[in-house]
């Protein structure tokens, strides 16, 4: 089998979804694709799962909602209900209308919060997180894949040049390691 | 190419020459060249403001609210004026980014990371006064709902003051993380350009680790997504219950049922404003002009005059229902506010808000630099004097004509709004040094579809 990685450079995100869809059909393995910018179609060519993160933030919403409900009703109705303005309003369901706006604020507050720490947390992005991009170009115009080199190098690298890569670095990859 | 494919009748909104290397230097050169002298002189302007603001609050903190002109009638004035102007402002940043994403605006990229980076720090701005107005300020945790050993009782859920709270403190929080989780990729960008250590280490930092994965982009997308549904009627929300501060009340002027979307509009309104005002300046002094173009500057001022159009709308439909309603105490609040006292602040308000966009209608008008940024103070100052007249006019004349009285400011009050001006400059000028100003990836990836140079060969291959 193979021991090396390829990382193969792109400088246009058209060629690069036209390679990658080639390299597909030839049926290399992609371990990682690395751009500047989001490429429409990108995930679709790659065959990645769409994701799951805005159910989440519904839940997360519902979650918020719920804390905002109960945090009022305890808070004005069962512990320490008041008489104001002459509208002593002792049970949830009248005084819920004034609930509104602080129901609706926490649902966005947890909604937002939560979703996006669970982006930072299934992304892997954090402070004092080192950056893995293999080459820092990918920031600024290039585009990179990361893949299993085949069995015969020179004809896999002559079949990326093809696809219009502008570069291909083979990266030894250390067994032991893994 | 030809998934790429814009209308040609579409303005470029990418202009010039660039490709997408181009664009990472572009953006990359304010932070990667020391300020020039006139960027140092508004700092030092700034600083001195701001400098100021602080020694007024100092004062106002050690002598109490005394300090300022507020009297037993008019118990509300600057420091609230000042808090909804500066909450107005701060709409701009969240519409430009949350509402205009959903639109499917590509304009919005080249000025929403300014726009949101305004949003928060008016937001900061806006926050000082009502927690220095409490005269306690060591005890503004108390605003939130912390068990009653801490005052003696609960806070109150029914009070408007209190949703504002909350409306505030989710807006600034969210509007924080939808900025900086859009400047991830664009710090990475910077991170991976520096060649000073001490540079480098400060955006790997701030970049957390940003790499640009086709996984990690797929969420990012998606997160952008969400959170702009969710910013979207937030920031609806926000000025709709900073106008309940006031409609929820029963004083003749504030008890109007038109205020949230009245609010709302003039808020808008201010925000793009000043998101011009900065902007048009910005992008003459870090050398963006191929990114904020005429074509943004139009789009905005458009809106500019929709908005103001709309608030107009409102001034007059108050005014109407005042006499409609047949309530004399409505009649005379209305009726004192345009011909009473305080009938200049009424007329500079009247004429800044509604007649000075209308102006916009010409198309010279609208695509002169020069009638943009001058518009665009007006509107402020015009908004400004709208929160003044709807707060000192309505107050000052109260239901006991014996304590009729007027408001004149303290060089406290004035001290400590010119001092907002400054720490807000002072935020933005900052910014405007350390980070990329504009969201380059989202840039690069419009360029095929709306580059001056993409779009031209296409036109000449058809």
């Amino acid at each position: 089998m193979s021991k090396n990685n390829l990382h193969v450079l792109f400088d246009d995100d058209d060629i690069l979804l036209d390679a990658i869809k080639k390299i597909k059909e030839k049926k290399y393995h992609i371990n990682e694709v690395y751009t500047p910018f989001p490429i429409h179609g990108l995930d679709k060519v790659l065959g990645l799962k769409p994701t799951r993160i805005s159910i989440l933030a519904f839940i997360y919403g519902c979650i918020g909602f719920t804390v905002a409900v109960l945090m009022m009703n305890y808070i004005m109705i069962d512990d320490w209900p008041q008489n104001i303005g002459g509208k002593p309003s002792f049970s949830f369901i009248e005084n819920m209308p004034a609930f509104v706006p602080i129901m609706f604020e926490m649902t966005v507050f947890f909604a937002a919060h939560l979703m996006v720490l669970t982006f930072y947390m299934r992304s892997k992005l954090w402070p004092f997180k080192k950056a893995e991009n293999p080459n820092p170009l990918t920031t600024d115009n290039m585009f990179l894949i990361d893949m299993e080199s085949g069995d015969n190098l020179n004809k896999m690298k002559v079949f990326l040049k093809k696809t219009g890569a502008v570069s291909i670095e083979v990266i030894e990859r250390d067994d032991n390691e893994k | 190419m030809s998934s790429h494919y814009e209308a040609s009748i579409r303005k470029p909104l990418i202009e010039g020459d660039k490709s997408y290397h181009d664009i990472t230097v572009d953006i990359a050169r304010p932070i990667e060249t020391p300020p020039n002298k006139d960027w140092w002189i508004a700092f030092s302007i700034a600083l001195i403001a701001f400098l100021w603001g602080v020694g007024c609050i100092i004062y106002t903190i050690g002598t109490g609210i005394g300090s300022w002109g507020l009297n037993k009638t008019v118990g509300w004035a600057w420091d609230i004026t000042n808090f909804v102007w500066w909450v107005g402002i701060a709409h701009a940043g969240t519409l430009i980014s949350a509402v205009l994403l959903l639109f499917r605006q590509k304009w919005r990229m080249g000025i929403n990371r300014s726009a949101e980076a305004m949003t928060i720090f008016a937001v900061i701005q806006a926050g000082l006064f009502p927690i220095i107005h409490m005269g306690r300020p060591w005890l503004a945790y108390w605003m939130f709902p912390l068990p009653n050993q801490f005052g003696s009782l609960w806070v109150n859920f029914n009070s408007p003051l209190l949703w504002d709270i909350f409306a505030i403190s989710t807006y600034l929080t969210v509007s924080l993380v939808f900025w900086w989780t859009g400047l991830l990729p664009d710090f990475a960008m910077i991170r991976d350009r520096a060649v000073k250590p001490f540079q480098k280490k400060i955006y790997s930092l701030v970049s957390f680790g940003w790499t640009g994965r086709a996984k990690d982009w797929q969420r990012f997308e998606e997160v952008s997504l969400v959170l702009a549904g969710l910013a979207t009627p937030l920031v609806l929300s926000v000025h709709s219950i900073v106008s309940m501060d006031f409609a929820t009340s029963v004083i003749p002027g504030w008890h109007t049922t038109i205020f949230p979307p009245y609010f709302v509009a003039g808020a808008i309104f201010s925000g793009f404003a000043m998101v011009q005002t900065l902007l048009i300046i910005m992008r003459k002094v870090s050398r963006l002009e191929s990114y904020i173009t005429l074509q943004h500057i139009e789009l905005m001022n458009i809106i500019i005059m929709i908005t103001g159009s709309i608030v107009g709308c409102a001034y007059i439909t108050e005014l109407f229902i005042a006499w409609y309603s047949g309530v004399e105490y409505e009649q005379y609040a209305f009726l004192n506010r345009a011909t009473g006292p305080y009938w200049w602040a009424y007329f500079f308000m009247m004429t800044c808000n509604v007649v000075s966009p209308q102006i916009m209608w010409f198309k010279k008008l609208r695509t002169s630099i020069i009638v943009s940024f001058i518009i665009s103070i007006v509107v402020n100052i015009g908004m400004w004097f709208e929160r003044f007249v709807i707060i000192v006019t309505s107050l000052h004349r109260d239901f006991l004509p014996s304590s009729w009285t007027m408001f004149s400011p303290t060089f406290i009050d004035i001290g400590i709004f010119i001092g907002s001006i400054g720490f807000f400059l002072l935020l933005f000028l900052l910014y405007a040094r350390s980070f990329p100003v504009i969201a380059q990836a989202e840039v690069k990836s419009i360029l095929k579809s709306s580059g001056e140079n993409y779009k031209k060969s296409r036109d000449s291959h058809e």
